[in-house]
Protein backbone atom coordinates (compact mmCIF):
# COMPACT_ATOMS: atom_id res chain seq x y z
CA UNK A 1 0.00 0.00 0.00
CA UNK A 2 1.00 3.58 -0.61
CA UNK A 3 1.65 6.03 1.98
CA UNK A 4 -1.74 8.44 1.81
CA UNK A 5 -1.76 12.62 2.77
CA UNK A 6 -4.72 15.24 3.16
CA UNK A 7 -3.55 17.80 0.76
CA UNK A 8 -6.78 20.30 0.96
CA UNK A 9 -10.04 20.61 3.08
CA UNK A 10 -13.20 22.46 2.50
CA UNK A 11 -16.50 22.84 4.85
CA UNK A 12 -19.43 24.98 4.98
CA UNK A 13 -21.00 26.72 7.80
CA UNK A 14 -22.75 23.48 9.87
CA UNK A 15 -26.46 24.63 10.57
CA UNK A 16 -30.06 25.30 9.05
CA UNK A 17 -28.86 26.28 5.84
CA UNK A 18 -32.75 26.88 3.91
CA UNK A 19 -31.36 29.50 1.41
CA UNK A 20 -29.11 26.49 -0.15
CA UNK A 21 -29.60 22.72 -1.64
CA UNK A 22 -27.58 19.60 -1.40
CA UNK A 23 -25.67 20.24 -4.68
CA UNK A 24 -24.83 23.94 -3.36
CA UNK A 25 -23.73 23.17 -0.46
CA UNK A 26 -21.87 19.69 -1.49
CA UNK A 27 -19.96 22.09 -4.23
CA UNK A 28 -19.08 24.94 -2.15
CA UNK A 29 -17.17 21.91 0.44
CA UNK A 30 -15.41 20.26 -2.77
CA UNK A 31 -14.34 23.74 -4.55
CA UNK A 32 -12.69 25.08 -1.47
CA UNK A 33 -10.97 21.39 -0.64
CA UNK A 34 -9.50 21.52 -4.43
CA UNK A 35 -8.86 24.96 -4.84
CA UNK A 36 -6.98 24.66 -1.80
CA UNK A 37 -4.52 22.65 -2.96
CA UNK A 38 -4.61 24.50 -6.26
CA UNK A 39 -5.16 21.24 -8.20
CA UNK A 40 -8.09 21.52 -11.70
CA UNK A 41 -6.96 17.53 -11.73
CA UNK A 42 -9.30 14.97 -10.14
CA UNK A 43 -9.38 11.11 -10.51
CA UNK A 44 -12.46 10.19 -8.53
CA UNK A 45 -14.75 11.23 -5.38
CA UNK A 46 -16.63 8.85 -2.54
CA UNK A 47 -19.65 10.79 -1.13
CA UNK A 48 -20.59 10.06 2.28
CA UNK A 49 -24.08 10.57 2.37
CA UNK A 50 -26.80 8.87 4.75
CA UNK A 51 -29.81 9.54 3.30
CA UNK A 52 -30.43 12.21 0.27
CA UNK A 53 -32.89 9.74 -0.79
CA UNK A 54 -35.25 10.59 2.19
CA UNK A 55 -34.41 13.52 3.18
CA UNK A 56 -34.30 15.48 -0.39
CA UNK A 57 -35.79 12.73 -2.98
CA UNK A 58 -32.18 12.73 -4.27
CA UNK A 59 -30.10 9.28 -5.01
CA UNK A 60 -27.19 8.78 -7.32
CA UNK A 61 -25.13 11.44 -5.75
CA UNK A 62 -21.87 10.27 -7.57
CA UNK A 63 -22.99 11.77 -11.09
CA UNK A 64 -24.83 14.70 -9.77
CA UNK A 65 -22.04 16.00 -7.45
CA UNK A 66 -19.60 15.41 -10.05
CA UNK A 67 -21.21 17.09 -12.98
CA UNK A 68 -21.71 20.47 -10.12
CA UNK A 69 -18.39 20.72 -9.64
CA UNK A 70 -17.22 20.02 -13.71
CA UNK A 71 -15.73 17.44 -13.29
CA UNK A 72 -18.63 14.54 -14.92
CA UNK A 73 -16.36 11.70 -16.35
CA UNK A 74 -14.61 10.77 -13.28
CA UNK A 75 -15.36 7.75 -11.02
CA UNK A 76 -18.17 9.37 -8.24
CA UNK A 77 -20.39 7.51 -6.21
CA UNK A 78 -22.15 7.54 -2.48
CA UNK A 79 -21.00 5.48 0.29
CA UNK A 80 -23.62 4.96 3.26
CA UNK A 81 -23.24 3.63 6.62
CA UNK A 82 -25.95 5.78 7.89
CA UNK A 83 -23.91 8.39 10.29
CA UNK A 84 -20.66 6.68 9.86
CA UNK A 85 -21.01 7.67 5.73
CA UNK A 86 -18.56 10.32 5.81
CA UNK A 87 -15.87 8.26 7.54
CA UNK A 88 -16.54 5.15 5.42
CA UNK A 89 -16.23 7.71 2.25
CA UNK A 90 -13.06 8.31 3.26
CA UNK A 91 -11.50 5.22 4.28
CA UNK A 92 -12.88 4.27 0.96
CA UNK A 93 -10.57 7.52 -0.66
CA UNK A 94 -7.83 6.50 1.55
CA UNK A 95 -7.78 2.97 0.15
CA UNK A 96 -8.42 4.40 -3.25
CA UNK A 97 -4.90 6.37 -3.32
CA UNK A 98 -3.68 3.63 -1.06
CA UNK A 99 -4.22 0.61 -3.59
CA UNK A 100 -2.73 3.16 -6.55
CA UNK A 101 -5.35 3.13 -8.24
CA UNK A 102 -6.63 6.84 -8.14
CA UNK A 103 -3.82 9.58 -7.20
CA UNK A 104 -5.74 12.63 -6.41
CA UNK A 105 -9.35 11.68 -4.82
CA UNK A 106 -12.01 13.77 -2.87
CA UNK A 107 -13.32 12.34 0.35
CA UNK A 108 -16.54 14.32 0.66
CA UNK A 109 -19.57 13.91 2.75
CA UNK A 110 -22.96 15.87 3.02
CA UNK A 111 -25.95 16.03 4.10
CA UNK A 112 -29.34 18.43 3.60
CA UNK A 113 -31.47 17.54 6.64
CA UNK A 114 -33.70 20.72 6.65
CA UNK A 115 -36.06 20.37 4.00
CA UNK A 116 -39.08 19.41 5.39
CA UNK A 117 -39.28 15.91 6.05
CA UNK A 118 -39.90 14.02 9.38
CA UNK A 119 -36.31 14.04 10.58
CA UNK A 120 -36.79 11.35 13.35
CA UNK A 121 -38.43 9.28 11.24
CA UNK A 122 -35.42 9.04 8.65
CA UNK A 123 -33.07 8.42 10.96
CA UNK A 124 -34.87 5.92 12.69
CA UNK A 125 -33.96 3.99 9.07
CA UNK A 126 -30.88 3.37 10.68
CA UNK A 127 -32.07 1.14 13.15
CA UNK A 128 -33.56 -1.98 12.02
CA UNK A 129 -37.08 -1.49 11.04
CA UNK A 130 -38.63 -4.56 11.61
CA UNK A 131 -37.27 -5.42 15.18
CA UNK A 132 -36.72 -1.85 16.66
CA UNK A 133 -38.31 1.23 14.78
CA UNK A 134 -41.44 -0.97 13.98
CA UNK A 135 -42.25 -0.61 17.62
CA UNK A 136 -41.95 3.17 18.46
CA UNK A 137 -38.52 3.26 19.54
CA UNK A 138 -36.50 6.57 18.34
CA UNK A 139 -33.05 7.16 17.56
CA UNK A 140 -32.44 8.91 20.78
CA UNK A 141 -34.49 6.67 22.49
CA UNK A 142 -32.09 3.99 21.22
CA UNK A 143 -29.13 5.94 23.10
CA UNK A 144 -31.19 6.33 26.10
CA UNK A 145 -31.73 2.58 26.31
CA UNK A 146 -27.79 2.82 26.37
CA UNK A 147 -27.52 5.40 28.51
CA UNK A 148 -29.14 3.41 31.31
CA UNK A 149 -27.60 1.04 31.06
CA UNK A 150 -24.37 1.92 31.03
CA UNK A 151 -25.68 4.16 34.14
CA UNK A 152 -26.33 0.76 35.46
CA UNK A 153 -23.10 -1.30 34.56
CA UNK A 154 -20.89 1.82 35.56
CA UNK A 155 -22.69 4.19 37.39
CA UNK A 156 -22.94 6.84 34.93
CA UNK A 157 -25.03 9.61 36.10
CA UNK A 158 -27.66 12.36 34.15
CA UNK A 159 -24.70 14.81 35.64
CA UNK A 160 -22.24 13.09 33.92
CA UNK A 161 -24.29 13.54 30.52
CA UNK A 162 -24.60 17.28 31.03
CA UNK A 163 -20.77 17.96 31.49
CA UNK A 164 -19.94 16.41 27.65
CA UNK A 165 -22.90 18.98 26.50
CA UNK A 166 -20.58 21.82 29.03
CA UNK A 167 -17.72 20.82 27.40
CA UNK A 168 -18.40 20.41 23.84
CA UNK A 169 -20.58 23.60 23.67
CA UNK A 170 -17.62 25.51 25.09
CA UNK A 171 -15.31 24.46 22.39
CA UNK A 172 -17.92 25.05 19.80
CA UNK A 173 -18.34 28.13 20.84
CA UNK A 174 -14.78 29.02 19.54
CA UNK A 175 -15.82 27.66 16.03
CA UNK A 176 -17.22 30.08 12.96
CA UNK A 177 -18.43 27.07 11.98
CA UNK A 178 -20.62 25.50 14.72
CA UNK A 179 -24.31 25.57 14.53
CA UNK A 180 -23.97 26.67 18.23
CA UNK A 181 -21.80 29.29 19.20
CA UNK A 182 -22.08 29.09 22.59
CA UNK A 183 -21.56 27.96 25.48
CA UNK A 184 -24.37 26.13 28.22
CA UNK A 185 -23.87 25.39 31.99
CA UNK A 186 -24.77 22.06 33.56
CA UNK A 187 -27.70 23.60 35.04
CA UNK A 188 -29.40 24.40 31.89
CA UNK A 189 -28.39 20.99 30.43
CA UNK A 190 -30.66 19.24 32.96
CA UNK A 191 -32.73 21.35 33.21
CA UNK A 192 -34.09 21.53 29.07
CA UNK A 193 -36.97 19.00 27.99
CA UNK A 194 -36.80 15.57 27.96
CA UNK A 195 -36.09 13.93 24.85
CA UNK A 196 -35.90 9.95 25.62
CA UNK A 197 -35.24 9.86 29.16
CA UNK A 198 -32.45 9.89 30.71
CA UNK A 199 -31.53 12.48 27.41
CA UNK A 200 -32.88 15.64 27.33
CA UNK A 201 -32.59 18.22 24.53
CA UNK A 202 -29.17 19.38 25.25
CA UNK A 203 -27.62 15.79 25.49
CA UNK A 204 -28.79 15.45 21.81
CA UNK A 205 -27.02 16.62 18.64
CA UNK A 206 -29.17 18.82 16.44
CA UNK A 207 -30.34 18.69 13.15
CA UNK A 208 -28.09 20.32 10.55
CA UNK A 209 -27.32 20.89 7.16
CA UNK A 210 -23.80 20.79 5.91
CA UNK A 211 -21.07 19.53 3.86
CA UNK A 212 -16.87 18.52 4.18
CA UNK A 213 -14.63 18.15 1.78
CA UNK A 214 -10.75 16.33 1.66
CA UNK A 215 -8.77 15.45 -1.34
CA UNK A 216 -6.58 12.72 -0.88
CA UNK A 217 -2.80 12.40 -2.70
CA UNK A 218 -0.44 9.73 -2.61
CA UNK A 219 1.94 11.12 0.35
CA UNK A 220 5.24 11.23 -2.19
CA UNK A 221 3.32 13.52 -4.45
CA UNK A 222 1.68 15.71 -1.39
CA UNK A 223 4.48 18.65 -1.78
CA UNK A 224 3.16 19.71 -4.99
CA UNK A 225 -0.17 20.66 -3.31
CA UNK A 226 0.46 21.88 -0.11
CA UNK A 227 3.82 22.51 2.06
CA UNK A 228 1.82 21.08 5.18
CA UNK A 229 0.19 17.37 4.20
CA UNK A 230 -1.55 15.61 6.65
CA UNK A 231 -0.33 11.57 6.80
CA UNK A 232 -3.32 9.27 7.03
CA UNK A 233 -1.76 6.43 9.78
CA UNK A 234 -4.36 4.27 9.70
CA UNK A 235 -8.03 3.09 9.32
CA UNK A 236 -10.20 1.07 10.50
CA UNK A 237 -13.64 -0.26 10.07
CA UNK A 238 -16.00 -2.19 12.17
CA UNK A 239 -19.44 -3.40 12.94
CA UNK A 240 -21.87 -4.64 15.77
CA UNK A 241 -25.26 -6.23 15.28
CA UNK A 242 -27.77 -4.28 14.09
CA UNK A 243 -30.00 -4.60 16.94
CA UNK A 244 -29.23 -3.55 20.82
CA UNK A 245 -31.42 -6.46 21.49
CA UNK A 246 -28.76 -8.94 20.12
CA UNK A 247 -25.75 -7.30 22.29
CA UNK A 248 -24.77 -9.00 25.62
CA UNK A 249 -24.00 -5.57 26.95
CA UNK A 250 -26.29 -2.42 25.44
CA UNK A 251 -23.28 -0.47 27.30
CA UNK A 252 -20.43 -1.56 24.92
CA UNK A 253 -19.90 -0.20 21.65
CA UNK A 254 -18.07 -3.25 20.06
CA UNK A 255 -18.08 -1.49 16.77
CA UNK A 256 -15.96 1.08 18.65
CA UNK A 257 -13.75 -1.31 19.42
CA UNK A 258 -13.33 -3.34 16.69
CA UNK A 259 -12.66 -0.20 14.24
CA UNK A 260 -10.06 1.17 16.75
CA UNK A 261 -8.21 -2.16 16.99
CA UNK A 262 -7.66 -2.21 13.28
CA UNK A 263 -6.86 1.58 13.09
CA UNK A 264 -4.43 1.53 15.61
CA UNK A 265 -2.24 -1.66 14.30
CA UNK A 266 -2.43 -0.17 11.04
CA UNK A 267 -0.83 3.47 12.54
CA UNK A 268 1.28 1.68 14.98
CA UNK A 269 0.15 3.52 17.98
CA UNK A 270 -2.17 3.39 20.51
CA UNK A 271 -4.91 5.21 22.58
CA UNK A 272 -1.75 6.90 24.82
CA UNK A 273 -0.42 8.23 21.79
CA UNK A 274 -2.90 10.04 20.96
CA UNK A 275 -2.27 13.92 21.16
CA UNK A 276 -6.18 15.55 20.19
CA UNK A 277 -9.24 13.34 18.68
CA UNK A 278 -13.19 14.05 17.57
CA UNK A 279 -15.22 11.00 19.26
CA UNK A 280 -18.75 11.02 17.81
CA UNK A 281 -21.20 12.89 20.55
CA UNK A 282 -24.36 12.30 18.46
CA UNK A 283 -25.61 11.73 22.50
CA UNK A 284 -23.65 12.84 25.27
CA UNK A 285 -23.41 8.88 26.50
CA UNK A 286 -22.19 8.47 23.17
CA UNK A 287 -18.98 10.42 23.49
CA UNK A 288 -18.65 8.25 26.90
CA UNK A 289 -19.03 4.65 25.09
CA UNK A 290 -16.54 5.80 22.64
CA UNK A 291 -14.01 7.01 24.65
CA UNK A 292 -14.23 3.60 26.34
CA UNK A 293 -14.19 1.73 23.23
CA UNK A 294 -11.31 3.47 21.66
CA UNK A 295 -8.96 2.84 25.19
CA UNK A 296 -8.67 6.76 25.87
CA UNK A 297 -10.77 6.90 29.38
CA UNK A 298 -11.73 3.59 32.15
CA UNK A 299 -15.30 2.29 31.57
CA UNK A 300 -17.44 4.70 33.84
CA UNK A 301 -14.96 7.48 33.58
CA UNK A 302 -16.17 9.69 30.60
CA UNK A 303 -18.31 11.56 32.12
CA UNK A 304 -15.62 12.67 34.76
CA UNK A 305 -13.57 13.02 32.35
CA UNK A 306 -15.36 15.82 30.91
CA UNK A 307 -16.17 17.88 34.27
CA UNK A 308 -12.76 17.49 35.42
CA UNK A 309 -11.02 19.21 32.00
CA UNK A 310 -9.33 15.77 31.38
CA UNK A 311 -11.33 15.44 27.84
CA UNK A 312 -11.29 19.50 27.26
CA UNK A 313 -8.69 21.76 25.20
CA UNK A 314 -5.41 22.10 28.07
CA UNK A 315 -6.69 18.61 29.40
CA UNK A 316 -4.63 15.59 29.14
CA UNK A 317 -6.46 14.11 25.63
CA UNK A 318 -8.79 17.39 24.23
CA UNK A 319 -11.60 15.68 22.77
CA UNK A 320 -13.62 17.14 20.15
CA UNK A 321 -11.97 20.28 19.99
CA UNK A 322 -14.16 21.28 17.26
CA UNK A 323 -17.24 21.51 19.61
CA UNK A 324 -18.05 17.79 18.45
CA UNK A 325 -21.69 16.65 17.01
CA UNK A 326 -23.25 18.47 20.01
CA UNK A 327 -22.01 22.00 19.38
CA UNK A 328 -20.77 21.87 15.80
CA UNK A 329 -23.81 20.51 14.64
CA UNK A 330 -24.50 16.54 12.70
CA UNK A 331 -25.55 16.79 8.95
CA UNK A 332 -24.66 13.13 9.44
CA UNK A 333 -23.29 11.81 5.97
CA UNK A 334 -20.77 14.91 6.08
CA UNK A 335 -20.08 14.47 10.33
CA UNK A 336 -16.81 11.87 9.31
CA UNK A 337 -15.21 14.32 6.90
CA UNK A 338 -15.75 17.23 8.84
CA UNK A 339 -14.09 15.52 11.96
CA UNK A 340 -11.34 14.67 9.70
CA UNK A 341 -10.92 18.49 9.22
CA UNK A 342 -10.35 19.14 12.39
CA UNK A 343 -7.79 16.92 12.87
CA UNK A 344 -6.34 18.45 10.13
CA UNK A 345 -6.06 21.64 11.28
CA UNK A 346 -4.87 20.82 14.42
CA UNK A 347 -1.82 18.98 12.97
CA UNK A 348 -1.52 21.92 10.63
CA UNK A 349 -1.43 24.66 13.70
CA UNK A 350 -4.81 25.93 12.38
CA UNK A 351 -7.27 25.79 15.08
CA UNK A 352 -6.42 29.30 16.35
CA UNK A 353 -8.08 29.36 19.99
CA UNK A 354 -8.79 26.17 19.50
CA UNK A 355 -5.26 24.54 18.96
CA UNK A 356 -4.01 21.83 21.11
CA UNK A 357 -0.18 23.03 21.10
CA UNK A 358 1.85 21.00 19.83
CA UNK A 359 -0.41 17.92 18.56
CA UNK A 360 1.12 15.82 16.48
CA UNK A 361 -1.03 12.52 16.41
CA UNK A 362 -5.09 13.06 15.85
CA UNK A 363 -8.00 10.61 15.96
CA UNK A 364 -11.37 10.58 14.41
CA UNK A 365 -14.12 8.09 15.77
CA UNK A 366 -16.96 7.87 13.48
CA UNK A 367 -20.23 5.91 14.40
CA UNK A 368 -23.10 4.62 12.28
CA UNK A 369 -26.73 4.09 14.02
CA UNK A 370 -26.97 3.23 17.60
CA UNK A 371 -23.25 2.32 17.41
CA UNK A 372 -23.55 -0.82 14.59
CA UNK A 373 -20.88 0.29 12.29
CA UNK A 374 -17.59 2.55 13.39
CA UNK A 375 -14.77 3.77 11.49
CA UNK A 376 -11.41 5.42 13.02
CA UNK A 377 -9.05 7.22 12.01
CA UNK A 378 -5.69 8.47 12.97
CA UNK A 379 -3.32 10.86 11.25
CA UNK A 380 0.17 12.62 11.89
CA UNK A 381 2.18 15.50 11.01
CA UNK A 382 4.52 14.88 8.30
CA UNK B 1 -44.76 -0.51 5.01
CA UNK B 2 -46.35 -2.14 2.07
CA UNK B 3 -48.52 -5.19 2.82
CA UNK B 4 -46.32 -7.99 1.56
CA UNK B 5 -43.64 -6.92 3.95
CA UNK B 6 -46.06 -6.78 6.66
CA UNK B 7 -47.16 -10.32 5.74
CA UNK B 8 -43.86 -11.87 5.87
CA UNK B 9 -43.04 -10.80 9.46
CA UNK B 10 -46.09 -12.54 10.74
CA UNK B 11 -44.36 -15.46 12.13
CA UNK B 12 -41.70 -13.33 13.64
CA UNK B 13 -44.06 -10.41 14.66
CA UNK B 14 -47.60 -12.74 15.54
CA UNK B 15 -46.25 -16.21 16.27
CA UNK B 16 -42.65 -15.38 17.94
CA UNK B 17 -40.83 -17.98 15.65
CA UNK B 18 -37.33 -18.06 16.60
CA UNK B 19 -34.34 -20.80 15.92
CA UNK B 20 -32.63 -23.30 17.84
CA UNK B 21 -28.94 -24.17 17.11
CA UNK B 22 -28.69 -28.05 17.40
CA UNK B 23 -24.84 -27.34 17.64
CA UNK B 24 -24.56 -24.57 20.34
CA UNK B 25 -28.07 -24.48 21.25
CA UNK B 26 -28.33 -20.17 21.30
CA UNK B 27 -32.15 -19.15 20.10
CA UNK B 28 -31.86 -16.63 17.48
CA UNK B 29 -34.65 -14.20 16.87
CA UNK B 30 -36.11 -14.18 14.59
CA UNK B 31 -35.43 -17.09 13.12
CA UNK B 32 -32.02 -17.28 10.61
CA UNK B 33 -30.45 -19.71 7.86
CA UNK B 34 -27.45 -19.73 10.19
CA UNK B 35 -26.48 -19.63 13.75
CA UNK B 36 -24.85 -16.05 14.61
CA UNK B 37 -22.89 -17.84 17.14
CA UNK B 38 -21.30 -20.99 15.76
CA UNK B 39 -22.28 -20.41 12.18
CA UNK B 40 -23.72 -23.93 11.57
CA UNK B 41 -27.14 -24.48 9.56
CA UNK B 42 -28.83 -27.34 11.89
CA UNK B 43 -31.16 -24.75 12.82
CA UNK B 44 -34.76 -26.08 14.78
CA UNK B 45 -37.66 -23.88 14.57
CA UNK B 46 -38.80 -23.18 18.00
CA UNK B 47 -41.07 -20.57 19.95
CA UNK B 48 -40.63 -17.85 22.56
CA UNK B 49 -42.53 -17.63 25.60
CA UNK B 50 -44.12 -14.57 25.96
CA UNK B 51 -42.81 -12.93 28.68
CA UNK B 52 -39.67 -11.59 30.09
CA UNK B 53 -37.44 -9.32 32.62
CA UNK B 54 -36.97 -5.59 31.24
CA UNK B 55 -33.06 -5.71 30.85
CA UNK B 56 -32.97 -1.52 29.47
CA UNK B 57 -35.82 0.96 29.15
CA UNK B 58 -36.56 4.51 28.25
CA UNK B 59 -39.56 6.81 27.95
CA UNK B 60 -39.95 8.51 24.23
CA UNK B 61 -41.03 11.60 24.73
CA UNK B 62 -40.29 13.13 21.14
CA UNK B 63 -41.89 10.27 18.96
CA UNK B 64 -42.30 9.72 15.35
CA UNK B 65 -45.24 11.13 13.77
CA UNK B 66 -46.94 7.69 13.60
CA UNK B 67 -47.13 7.89 17.63
CA UNK B 68 -46.96 11.34 18.49
CA UNK B 69 -50.55 10.97 20.42
CA UNK B 70 -49.20 8.34 22.41
CA UNK B 71 -46.37 9.91 24.00
CA UNK B 72 -44.79 9.99 26.06
CA UNK B 73 -44.44 6.14 25.99
CA UNK B 74 -42.30 3.48 27.83
CA UNK B 75 -39.90 1.47 25.62
CA UNK B 76 -37.68 -1.52 26.80
CA UNK B 77 -35.25 -4.33 25.65
CA UNK B 78 -37.14 -7.15 27.07
CA UNK B 79 -35.44 -10.76 27.79
CA UNK B 80 -37.49 -13.96 27.26
CA UNK B 81 -36.94 -17.12 29.01
CA UNK B 82 -35.22 -18.60 25.63
CA UNK B 83 -32.50 -15.38 25.92
CA UNK B 84 -33.57 -13.36 22.50
CA UNK B 85 -34.63 -10.30 23.27
CA UNK B 86 -37.67 -8.02 22.48
CA UNK B 87 -37.52 -4.05 21.60
CA UNK B 88 -40.84 -3.41 22.56
CA UNK B 89 -43.54 -0.85 23.97
CA UNK B 90 -44.41 -1.41 27.69
CA UNK B 91 -48.29 -0.31 28.49
CA UNK B 92 -50.74 -0.44 31.21
CA UNK B 93 -48.57 0.88 33.84
CA UNK B 94 -47.13 4.29 34.95
CA UNK B 95 -43.94 4.65 32.38
CA UNK B 96 -41.41 6.38 34.91
CA UNK B 97 -42.52 2.61 36.27
CA UNK B 98 -40.36 0.65 33.31
CA UNK B 99 -36.86 -0.02 35.05
CA UNK B 100 -34.60 -2.92 34.57
CA UNK B 101 -35.57 -5.83 36.18
CA UNK B 102 -39.27 -5.30 35.77
CA UNK B 103 -41.22 -8.76 34.64
CA UNK B 104 -43.54 -8.36 31.95
CA UNK B 105 -45.64 -10.62 29.63
CA UNK B 106 -46.95 -10.07 26.20
CA UNK B 107 -49.98 -9.35 24.48
CA UNK B 108 -51.14 -9.38 21.32
CA UNK B 109 -52.40 -4.88 20.55
CA UNK B 110 -52.33 -2.59 17.62
CA UNK B 111 -48.48 -0.95 17.49
CA UNK B 112 -49.64 1.65 15.07
CA UNK B 113 -51.85 2.81 12.46
CA UNK B 114 -49.63 3.61 9.28
CA UNK B 115 -49.86 7.02 7.15
CA UNK B 116 -53.58 8.90 7.18
CA UNK B 117 -55.09 5.83 5.59
CA UNK B 118 -52.90 2.92 5.65
CA UNK B 119 -53.53 -0.63 7.39
CA UNK B 120 -53.40 -1.32 11.31
CA UNK B 121 -50.43 -2.84 12.49
CA UNK B 122 -50.30 -4.85 15.25
CA UNK B 123 -47.51 -7.12 17.56
CA UNK B 124 -47.22 -7.27 20.91
CA UNK B 125 -46.53 -5.13 23.66
CA UNK B 126 -45.43 -5.61 27.05
CA UNK B 127 -47.68 -5.76 30.53
CA UNK B 128 -46.79 -5.73 33.79
CA UNK B 129 -46.76 -9.31 34.85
Amino acid sequence: MREVAIVGAGMTRFGELWESSLRQIFAEAAIEALENAGTDRLDGMWIGNMSAGRFVNQEHLGPIMAAEIGRAGVAAARVESACASGGAALRAAFLDVASGASDLVLAAGVEKMNDGVDVTDVLATASDQELEAYHGITFPGLYAMIARAHMQAYGTTEEDLAWIAVKNHRHGAMNPKAQFRREVTAEQVMASSVVAEPLRLLHCSPVSDGAAALLLCPLDQAKRYTDRPVKILGAGMGTATMTLAERESPADLDAVKHSAETAYKMAGVGPGDIDVAEVHDCFAIAEICCLEGLGMVERGKGGEAARTGETALGGRIPVNTSGGLKSKGHPVGATGIAQAIEIYEQLRDESGDRQVKGAKIGLTQNMGGSGASSVVHIFGRV
Amino acid sequence: MPSPRYWREVPARFRLEASRCGSCGKVSYPARQICPACRKKELEPTRLTPRGSVVTSTVVHVAPDDLMMEAPYAMALVETPEGPRLMMQVVDCDPSQVLAGMDVRFEFRKIRKEGHSGILCYGYKAVPA
